[in-house]
């Protein structure tokens, strides 16, 4: 080999002073990897079981929504599975959002030091206001 | 960083030995992402209800299979790219990473396997299931 000297590592985490800039990248592989597992098999769980029938169906929904209000086990799975879903949702948003603004960086366009900041500011109050408003239709908008 | 020898560099191989089409398969993936999942997201919003009659109902009609099949290849092709880039960053150890990376495999082809035949069985049920 023609390098076989120790060459200079880049330092992680630690070093660098937080900017927005950071926590946008970060939270995109977080959201990304959550979305890749869990949105993954939830997708997957959601059709097979709806592909097996109304029974199995309703007993995706048990476990994830709506189980009975004796049963504290199916309770529990329901509080995991209603955050589980919202994250998602709230994932989907922020990926979506800052996958957009990796797609326009690609094109070499949004380096400049002030457009980086807003933007990678933005973005995550844009992904929260989304995952609200969808939610809020989902409990009140649609229902009226 | 080294960047490869310069024979290399000439064949367009760096250290990594190939990377262009596995970038350019995250962009196009994520285009495709970005169109379908947000359709998912937006049908899910508008549908009446949620029970399996409703569900299984939106999935049976032809307009809707097609582009959530569509979605299930692009979605599982996404999330091979994505973590086989978090498996390449962070598993070190040559036997543990071939491991991992073909546990990712059977994942994204099984899932999607499952996914494509879930639509396609309500699909070709009619909705009546």
């Amino acid at each position: 080999m023609a390098q076989s000297r120790q060459r200079p590592l880049s330092p992680h985490l630690s070093i660098w002073r937080w900017g927005p800039h950071m926590l946008i990248s970060i939270l995109h592989r977080a959201t990304g990897d959550g979305l890749a597992i869990l949105g993954g098999l939830g997708l997957t769980w959601w059709l097979f079981a709806a592909a097996s029938g109304p029974a199995a169906y309703a007993t995706f929904q048990y476990y994830v929504w709506q189980a009975e209000a004796g049963d504290m086990l199916g309770l529990i799975a329901n509080v995991i599975g209603r955050i589980v879903l919202i994250g998602l949702s709230w994932a989907f948003f922020q990926h979506l959002f800052s996958g957009l603004r990796h797609l326009v960086m690609d094109m070499g366009a949004g380096y400049e030091l002030q457009t980086n900041r807003r933007w990678s500011s933005l973005i995550p109050v844009l992904s929260v206001l989304a995952t609200i408003a969808f939610w809020a239709w989902i409990f009140v908008g649609r229902a009226g | 960083m080294g960047n490869g020898t310069r024979i290399g560099r000439v064949r367009g191989l760096g250290s990594a030995k190939s990377g262009t089409h596995h970038w350019i398969a995250q962009r196009f993936t994520a285009i495709g992402n970005a169109l379908l999942v947000s359709w998912l997201v937006a049908s899910l919003a508008m549908l009446p209800a949620y029970d399996h009659a409703a569900v299984s109902g939106w999935i049976a009609q032809p307009i809707v299979a097609v582009p959530l099949m569509l979605m299930i290849v692009n979605v599982f092709y996404h999330i091979k790219q994505g973590l086989q880039v978090l498996i390449e960053d962070y598993v070190h150890d040559e036997g543990l990473k071939f491991a991992t990376l073909m546990l990712l495999h059977f994942y994204v082809i099984g899932a999607a396997a499952v996914g494509l035949f879930s639509v396609a069985r309500i699909a070709f049920a009619g909705g009546a299931l």
